[in-house]
């Protein structure tokens, strides 16, 4: 029996793995960030279809939003426009590929010989419940790592308007 | 045609983390090196999800553990870009091939 949750999911996982699969191997680099900006895309897409909206809506701000507009415009930066990328040697491509398939293979074995104990009631949690968790203080409550990840994203900040400074010429 | 469940998400997962993996291998410019990295930190994040689904669907550690990671993931792209425009400001390349000055 084929549903459309069936179709639609089967549509989202070719579109992750096939845009996936063109960011990561062709020689337009431009061609291969919007490559990137559809896998992204599909994954926010797979959210959704997992009912976890909170999680998808998160990806598609920071996500398509903020990293993709941030790796476009550096693009721009550093990169002259309409020019390929070098042609990558054979032997490494090879050798690559032989890795990644080994990697594959031995992973996806692993997880089809593992019997996991999947849960038989499905519940969606409601922005209400993760507003609440993320601020509890007790036990199994999230509020040390958001304060944590929020000193970190100050560090970070600070760090990149450091880093990207561009130096004065010395006087003397 | 099978109903969709947890091995076919972490079907998906493990395929975009070893296509991700082929890219960081192969690659050599640093603009594309990161994009392999977010497909990389992007499966880990979408294993985390099926396993809250699937085995815990009741509790919603799986779901911080993916909030978290995307932060930094934000942080670690933002921090990364910066080095990359200083490199090619001192450089005129964002190649990793050219950037060996503390190689000798």
């Amino acid at each position: 029996m084929i549903t459309g949750s069936t179709i639609l999911f089967y549509i989202l996982a070719a579109l992750t793995l096939g845009c996936g699969i063109i960011a990561v191997s062709t020689r337009q680099i431009f061609r291969a960030a919007i490559s990137l900006l559809f896998s992204l895309i599909g994954i926010a897409g797979l959210y959704f279809w997992l009912e976890y909206q909170f999680i998808a809506a998160v990806q598609i701000v920071v996500y398509v939003g903020g990293i993709v507009v941030l790796i476009i415009f550096s693009i721009f930066l550093t990169q002259q426009a309409g020019e390929k990328l070098p042609k990558q040697q054979l032997d490494r491509k090879i050798f690559a590929a032989l890795a990644v398939f080994c990697g594959f293979a031995l992973s996806m074995l692993q997880v089809y010989q593992h019997q996991f104990n999947i849960a038989e009631t499905t519940a969606a949690p409601t922005v209400a419940d993760i507003g609440k968790k993320m601020l509890t203080v007790d036990d199994g409550g999230y509020a040390l790592p958001f304060e944590v990840i929020s000193m970190l994203l100050l560090a970070a900040m600070v760090g990149c308007i450091v880093i990207a400074l561009r130096s004065k010429p010395e006087t003397k | 045609m099978m109903e969709p469940g947890l091995y076919h998400i972490l079907f998906i997962s493990a395929a975009l983390f070893f296509i991700g993996v082929y890219g960081f291998l192969t690659r050599r410019n640093l603009i594309t090196m990161l994009m392999s990295i977010e497909l990389i930190l992007n499966s880990v994040n979408l294993n985390f999800i099926a396993f809250n689904k699937y085995c815990w669907p009741g509790k919603l550690d799986g779901l911080f553990f993916t909030v978290f990671i995307i932060a930094i993931a934000a942080a670690e792209a933002a921090v990364a870009i910066a080095i990359i425009i200083n490199l090619y400001r001192s450089h005129q390349s964002i190649d990793v091939e050219n950037a060996e000055d503390l190689k000798y």
